[in-house]
């Protein structure tokens, strides 16, 4: 969608050429600027980084505060994909569902629901979190992952649900239509016609479920102690080794990795996920 | 829309035109299919914020529940603590000034992109992939960059720019201007995208037509191109605006507030009343607060766009 072909090229090398060319490198070098950090340190002994600067690369470069960062995050980096990958699926299926009916099988106050709906992925989660944390301690499900599951497919719901009824608004109601002439169903039409053109639409919800949930750090501190995810351990790893900073940056490159691999690979569905975030976008 | 352009053949057999019969599949399992959702969100959303409010009127306090009626009476010592109302000045404070450096950054950087200069494509790459992480990885990060004695004020030595350094997330006055710089950071790329788009909206030959006119580029961007971009600043301003308000992650990773209140906010403030001092009806007070503010911005918001979209 970004990526479209431009119609009026300007290949000229004019002035006005080198000065855009300066301030997207100068823009390019501040967006870089944390990755350097992280680079430059992470690959340095502590001795190292206690006796050179940030901006000096590694003389004598190890991995050794990789293997510090992988001990301890490992557990919580398997804790965050046990926690996503169902989190991810299941917030999805129910989006595909809510999106089919509230774009194609609009029932009278359909509009209202979907705003009502809508309305729950702007609250602040701190007006949500005293109650669920009663709820959860109430049936057993407080400390863990599967409470955190339950938590992120519900507060889900409204992102996905949005995504994809904007996705199926753009099929073409003849579809439909032509369906129900051959003696469909509500659930055959989304089974057999919906489900397998929505392919793109799960693409979108799923990279954007995701990142926001492996990236969460709110509901993982409050409601998950007792298994921590990495978000929660990378900030307990920054708190304990406040001046080994090789580690820390190695930290911060392992949890990072995950999102940043599927941003570098699907990008660009990211961004459409990240625009429909905005609505009118 | 795709009905709008496609050729009126179909015959019109929708389920609204049965509804003359008393009971059909056709109306009930779609409700059938969203009632889960529904029943969660009605539940988990309204459900939970309503005892929220509730709780925020009650002397709950320590780790057992105590729902005793006060009133208003939280709130009103709330308003009257120091931290509460350094969290307003901040979250007032950082709003205008994340939100002045997302709105510059992304549209400077999306005019750039949108001269389709080669290269073009890795540039914008660079400039959103802080949105793929999280801000717990940014916090760790900048709070290096941010170290008095290894990071920019280095840097700036080096440079003969010593006018620059700063105590950063160490001194009161410079802390909190850090940490906007930190989430500009991340979240700029998000303006540049919702710019880009818009931009890339334009068509051509509103711009070609304007230069035939005589415009200047400057007049084509000043009386054409920004104009056409105001619908699109304001869903940025609204969405990064109430991310604003809600801050907390990059808040505690940072500077958890500190030094003193310098860089509290209500988002962090009420997780540390609530889980770490157990004052809880205080707490939801905090939250109730938070929601109203944040709803303030969001409910017409709301109304705008699925107003918008039933005109369309």
């Amino acid at each position: 969608m970004l990526v479209v072909a431009s119609p009026r090229a300007r290949a000229r090398l004019r002035p006005s050429t080198v000065v855009v060319y300066a301030l997207l490198i100068a823009l390019a070098v501040f967006y870089l600027l944390p990755m350097f950090a992280i680079v430059a340190t992470s690959l340095k002994s502590f001795a190292e980084v206690s006796r050179s600067t940030l901006w000096e690369l590694p003389k004598a470069p190890t991995l050794d505060a990789f293997g510090s960062a992988f001990q301890t995050l490992a557990p919580s980096f398997v804790n965050s994909v046990l926690l996503v990958v169902p989190a991810t699926i299941l917030s999805a299926l129910l989006g595909s569902l809510n999106g089919y009916v509230l774009s194609k099988w609009k029932f009278r106050g359909a509009n209202v629901v979907f705003a009502l709906l809508l309305f729950g992925m702007f609250i602040p989660y701190q007006s949500i979190l005293i109650p669920l944390f009663q709820f959860l301690s109430s049936v057993g499900l407080y400390g863990g992952i599967p409470g955190l599951i339950l938590v992120h497919v519900v507060y889900g719901i409204p992102i996905c649900t949005l995504i994809f009824r904007n996705y199926f608004a753009t099929v073409p109601r003849e579809l439909l239509e032509a369906a129900r002439m051959d003696g469909a169903s509500v659930l055959g039409i989304f089974r057999h016609i919906m489900l397998p053109i929505s392919i793109p639409g799960f693409v979108v919800v799923m990279i954007w479920q995701f990142t926001s949930i492996w990236n969460e750090f709110l509901f993982a501190i409050t409601i998950a102690q007792s298994q921590q995810v990495i978000t929660v351990a990378l900030q307990n790893l920054a708190g304990s080794l406040l001046a080994q900073y090789q580690i820390q940056m190695a930290g911060a490159l392992l949890a990072a990795a995950p999102t940043l691999l599927v941003y570098m690979l699907l990008g660009r569905y990211f961004v459409r996920g990240l625009l429909a975030g905005s609505l009118k976008g | 829309m795709a009905t709008a352009t496609a050729p009126p053949v179909m015959v019109e057999r929708l389920p609204r035109s049965r509804s003359l019969s008393p009971f059909s599949w056709d109306r009930v399992t779609p409700i059938l299919m969203i009632a889960p959702s529904v029943v969660l969100i009605a539940i988990f959303v309204y459900g939970f914020i309503g005892r929220t409010a509730y709780t925020s009127l009650t002397a709950w306090r320590g780790v057992v529940p105590d729902y005793t009626f006060v009133g208003l009476r939280n709130y009103i010592r709330l308003f009257g603590t120091e931290k509460f109302q350094a969290d307003i000045v901040n979250t007032i404070h950082f709003t205008a000034f994340f939100l002045a450096g997302c709105l510059i950054l992304g549209l400077g950087a999306a005019v750039l992109l949108d001269q389709k200069l080669r290269g073009s494509i890795f540039f914008q790459n660079v400039f959103m992939f802080p949105l793929a992480i999280s801000f717990i990885v940014t916090g760790t990060v900048w709070r290096w960059i941010f170290n008095p004695s290894y990071g920019l004020n280095v840097l700036f030595h080096n440079l003969h720019l010593d006018f620059l350094q700063s105590g950063w997330l160490t001194k009161p006055s410079s802390a909190l201007n850090s940490l906007t710089i930190a989430a500009v950071w991340q979240m700029s790329g998000f303006c540049m995208a919702m710019f880009l788009a818009g931009l890339r909206g334009i068509p051509e030959e509103l711009r070609e037509a304007a230069a035939v006119d005589g415009a200047t580029e400057f007049q084509i961007f000043r009386h054409v191109v920004f104009p056409l971009l105001r619908p699109i600043t304001l869903s940025a301003v609204i969405i990064l605006g109430h991310i604003s308000l809600k801050i907390f992650d990059l808040v505690f990773v940072m500077t958890f507030g500190g030094p003193g209140y310098a860089t509290d906010m209500p988002g962090l403030n009420m997780f540390i009343t609530t889980f770490r001092q157990d004052l809880f009806a205080r707490g939801a007070a905090i939250a109730t607060v938070l929601l109203l503010m944040v709803a303030l911005l969001i409910v017409p918001y709301l109304i705008w766009n699925l107003r918008g979209e039933t005109e369309r």
